[in-house]
């Protein structure tokens, strides 16, 4: 069971490091995003240490938008996506490697470039370090939260936006949350029941959102 | 003991009895609607604080109410679709969305036009109006994604599956835009809580909440007939209907 989760996540790894512009380009998006602000709504550093939460967590939501596309794309394209289901493990677990795999591509890199953010958006280190802590419980939910939408809208010629529709309003709570927790962390109280709350949010789509996954594939491949 | 439901698993079957109730329904719609909205528009006692405009009430709150009645038919519906892999459940959620999302139209559309004279805004981030927002996205996106699909029962399998997924969602959703309200905006928000009515103003509103039930009910039952025809518009038993009714229009 191991041997295969840890196959399919090194066969997405090896695919995505043979065309790189795949990773890159997401996080290009991330970084622009976010330097959009201060450009649109002036320099203020106090201005914006109170907004940056939410822009970041918004530009971080709109990037992993971008990159689900190629999460079932290619596969179901070329035809490995109907292979993956015809092995003889549970298809659960196999699209929770390729998840896992995704967001080793697409979260991962946002956790790395979220220094420069901070910085950028005059974050103070407490708050940055909330930040961080709500980036990493928060991102894989995302992940698993989009991989439904997308295995939804696989099939279709123009899933894209329909992919947006479905997938924005369900992230709507983990946006509240990490928000709220940064910005308790900016007025120095404590943050570790949010923190706590995410936490139960990504058990609990860990746990059901495979089999979600699984279902909608077999719906869209058939 | 469950033998009385097997027929109805048939389109047809199912097609007639949504016939019969529909006239039952719609009656009641038709004499709750009048009753309940001449009682509380012309005759129920003016609120001591809110003047006339309080008589929104009695389409806000039936609407909201049935907004998420709606919802949770549609969630049942998904899982019996899924589970017992029955077609006509998906057909029914089909038919429900978009009454659904027009009923949460209708609340947001009568909270924004009540709020404008009690907050002074047309729109508040309350956090009932904001769930409310919400819930009508979770609505688009179910219906924009059973469009999306060309063949039908694909269409009806995905909706299924998201209206599961976002049945499981919307509890946290609200908490989280509760909490995130309360937190943001302190002592500012104006409570909705339910106030104690006086029987002459409660009574009206019971009577329309039943009428919007019934309503969601009458139009549901139309478009799920519809649903039935247009899905099935192959089979046998559909070309004779259609026989019989240009026969005996002749």
């Amino acid at each position: 069971m191991f041997k295969v989760f840890l196959q399919v996540v090194s066969k997405e790894l090896k695919g995505a490091f043979r065309r790189q512009s795949d990773i890159l380009n997401p996080v290009w998006f991330f970084i622009i995003v976010v330097t959009l602000f201060p450009l649109g709504i002036g320099t203020d550093p106090i201005l914006l240490a109170r907004i940056a939460p939410g822009v970041i967590w918004v530009a971080a939501l709109l990037a992993a938008l971008l990159s689900f596309e190629r999460l079932f794309k290619d596969d179901f394209i070329d035809g490995s996506l109907e292979q993956l289901m015809l092995m003889p493990h549970p298809l659960a677990w196999l699209v929770s490697a390729k998840v896992f795999a995704h967001w080793l591509l697409t979260g991962l890199p946002i956790l790395f470039i979220s220094p420069l953010l901070a910085i950028f958006l005059s974050m103070e280190t407490n708050t940055y370090f909330a930040l961080f802590l709500t980036l990493l419980i928060g991102t894989p939910i995302l992940s698993l939260l989009g991989a439904i939408g997308v295995a939804l809208t696989v099939g279709l010629r123009k899933g894209g936006i329909l992919l947006s529709l479905i997938m924005l309003p369900l992230s709507i709570p983990i946006l509240i949350f990490s928000t709220l927790a940064i910005d308790a962390a900016a007025y120095g109280q404590s943050y570790l029941g949010l923190l706590a709350l995410l936490g139960a949010m990504l058990v609990t789509s860990i746990t059901l959102a495979p089999f979600a996954i699984a279902a909608s594939l077999r719906v869209s491949v058939s | 003991m469950w033998k009385w439901l097997h027929p109805y698993a048939k389109p047809e079957k199912s097609y007639q009895l949504a016939g019969k109730l529909l006239p039952w329904f719609v009656v009641v719609t038709v004499i709750t609607f009048v009753v309940g909205l001449v009682w509380g528009l012309l005759f129920a006692p003016a609120d001591y604080q809110q003047g006339d405009s309080f008589r929104i009430i009695y389409i806000h709150v039936p609407a909201a109410m049935m907004a998420m009645a709606a919802y949770s038919t549609m969630a049942i519906a998904a899982f019996i679709a899924l589970v017992w892999q029955i077609r006509l459940a998906e057909m029914n959620i089909a038919a429900i969305a978009p009454v659904g999302a027009v009923f949460t139209f209708i609340a947001l559309v009568t909270g924004a036009a009540w709020g404008k004279p009690m907050w002074g805004a047309w729109w508040v981030w309350d956090a009932r109006l904001t769930s409310e927002l919400i819930l009508l996205f979770v609505y688009l996106g179910i219906i924009a994604l059973y469009n999306a699909f060309s063949d039908k029962v694909l269409a009806g399998r995905a909706a299924s599956i998201l209206t599961l997924v976002g049945v499981i969602n919307l509890p946290v959703i609200h908490y989280s835009v509760v909490w995130w309200n309360t937190l943001h905006q302190g002592a500012t928000i104006m409570k909705f809580d339910k106030p104690s009515m006086a029987p002459e103003m409660l009574w009206p509103l019971m009577i329309m909440i039943v009428g919007f039930a019934a309503f969601l009910g009458s139009v549901s039952l139309l478009r799920f007939r519809n649903e039935i025809l247009a899905r099935e518009s192959h089979r046998p038993w559909v070309s004779a209907l259609v026989t019989d009714k240009l026969s005996g229009e002749k």
